[in-house]
């Protein structure tokens, strides 16, 4: 399994570099959707920042298991001894990391080209974004293993994943937005345990049904 | 047998508009236009009712495989998609007069169409397979994931706002509606739910009968 993680790593920088480009262009878009005004760009920023962590995520994770459908490596995966769910886990904790890079860079070059200091919330903000990452990555990759199996899979992605993490997406930009006005966690505590509820939820029910979806 | 439950169904369904638009009492700040609830409550609760048939279907394919889960679960998910559907149409024309407008991002509101899409997706997946048997499994995984998931969406939307009148059935300590509405709206709760076994068992049927025309 540490074998496959390691696979999936050296694997994710073709995918890194191609999704630090998004991330980059995402910020533009979103700077000239809005305009140069300070003002509305602040009330905005937690949705903004969790619109850009979703958009990269759902094109890393949606590819999370069509690389392997195109380098073949579909029928090995299959064939693999042991339990499926050690593939799902390893493939989890793949996804954890490449979106946890993204978002630190996202998250850089938003206090670049916005001009803010997050410094000081950083920690509080490491908590929230954590916690949101695990839960998105948890069915993103449950989810990818079923959508790399089907036509028009970058369709159906985001379509089944968009309205599942709704609650999460709820939760991070609530928290997001009270960790950046400057509150401490505790304000949030309910957020962050609704957000570690729906990890542990999401990460049970993967292990649970993943072999189901990889048996053909 | 089938056309029973139909016959049955039917007569419920009649006495319930009868009971709630001609013998439940007008009400007195909202005038008629409360008589919705009538047909809106109900539709929401056959809708949960038919998310639990998915996940307890579901739940039983993957484990036995039996084809009669799989169609029972796409019969159901079907049944409550619509049923959302109603519940979300019958509250928009009650909101309208009552609230001054059609939609808005109110607690309750916004986590009934969270399930629509969630249930929509699901649909769609299934429309997108055509292999009968990884359809199901496909299916099933999702259908145990949007269940559990319904707790999830139901608590962040609380926390995210709430506008929505408190439940004025199921609260404790003496209950401030008169016997006959209640009446009216168990009437109503009993027709709707014999609606939707009625529906699922005959769109079941249809499943079964395609499957059989393919074979």
């Amino acid at each position: 399994m540490v074998w496959k993680d390691l696979l999936v790593e050296r694997r994710s920088k073709e995918t890194l570099n191609a999704l630090f480009f998004f991330g980059l262009l995402l910020l533009f878009v979103f700077q000239f959707a809005l305009g140069p005004d300070r003002e509305r760009l602040a009330g905005t920023l937690p949705g903004l920042l969790w619109l850009g962590f979703i958009l990269s995520g759902l094109l890393g994770l949606g590819r999370t298991f069509v690389v392997e459908r195109e380098n073949d490596c579909w029928e090995g995966l299959l064939l693999a001894p042991g339990d499926k769910s050690a593939i799902y886990v390893g493939k989890l904790a793949g996804n954890l990391l490449l979106m946890l890079v993204i978002e630190t860079i996202l998250l850089v070059l938003f206090g670049f080209f916005f001009n803010l200091d997050l410094t000081h919330v950083l920690p509080a903000l490491a908590v929230v974004i954590a916690l949101g990452t695990v839960a998105l990555a948890a069915v993103g990759t449950l989810f990818a293993a079923m959508t790399a199996q089907v036509r028009a899979r970058e369709l159906l992605f985001p379509v089944l994943l968009l309205p599942v993490e709704a609650p999460v997406l709820l939760a991070t930009v609530k928290a997001t937005e009270a960790v950046l006005l400057g509150e401490p966690l505790g304000s949030v505590a309910h957020w962050l345990k609704l957000l570690a509820a729906a990890d542990v939820v999401y990460i049970a029910v993967g292990v649970l049904t993943f072999d189901f979806v990889m048996e053909g | 047998m089938r056309s029973l439950l139909g016959g049955v169904t039917l007569v419920g369904l009649a006495a319930g508009l009868v009971m709630g638009f001609a013998i439940a009492p007008r009400e007195a700040t909202q005038g008629n236009v409360q008589r919705i609830m009538y047909l809106h409550v109900p539709s929401v609760w056959v809708a949960y009712l038919a998310f639990a048939v998915v996940l307890v279907a579901s739940i039983a394919y993957l484990v036995r495989r039996a084809e009669a889960a799989d169609r029972l679960a796409h019969a159901s998910a079907e049944v409550g998609v619509l049923f959302t559907g109603l519940t979300i149409a019958t509250g928009s024309i009650w909101g309208k007069p009552t609230w001054g407008t059609w939609w808005t991002w109110d607690a309750r509101l916004t986590t009934v169409s969270i399930l629509f899409v969630m249930y929509l997706g699901y649909l769609l997946l299934r429309g997108m397979i055509e292999d009968r048997e990884r359809g199901a499994r496909f299916a099933a995984v999702l259908g145990i994931v949007a269940a559990f998931n319904i707790p999830l969406v139901h608590f962040s939307v609380y926390w995210w706002r709430t506008l929505h009148q408190p439940p004025s059935l199921m609260k404790p300590g003496p209950g401030t509606m008169p016997g006959i509405i209640v009446t009216a709206l168990l009437v109503n709760f009993a027709a709707f739910t014999l609606l939707y076994a009625y529906f699922v068992t005959r769109r079941a049927r249809v499943l079964r009968l395609e499957a059989e025309a393919e074979a």
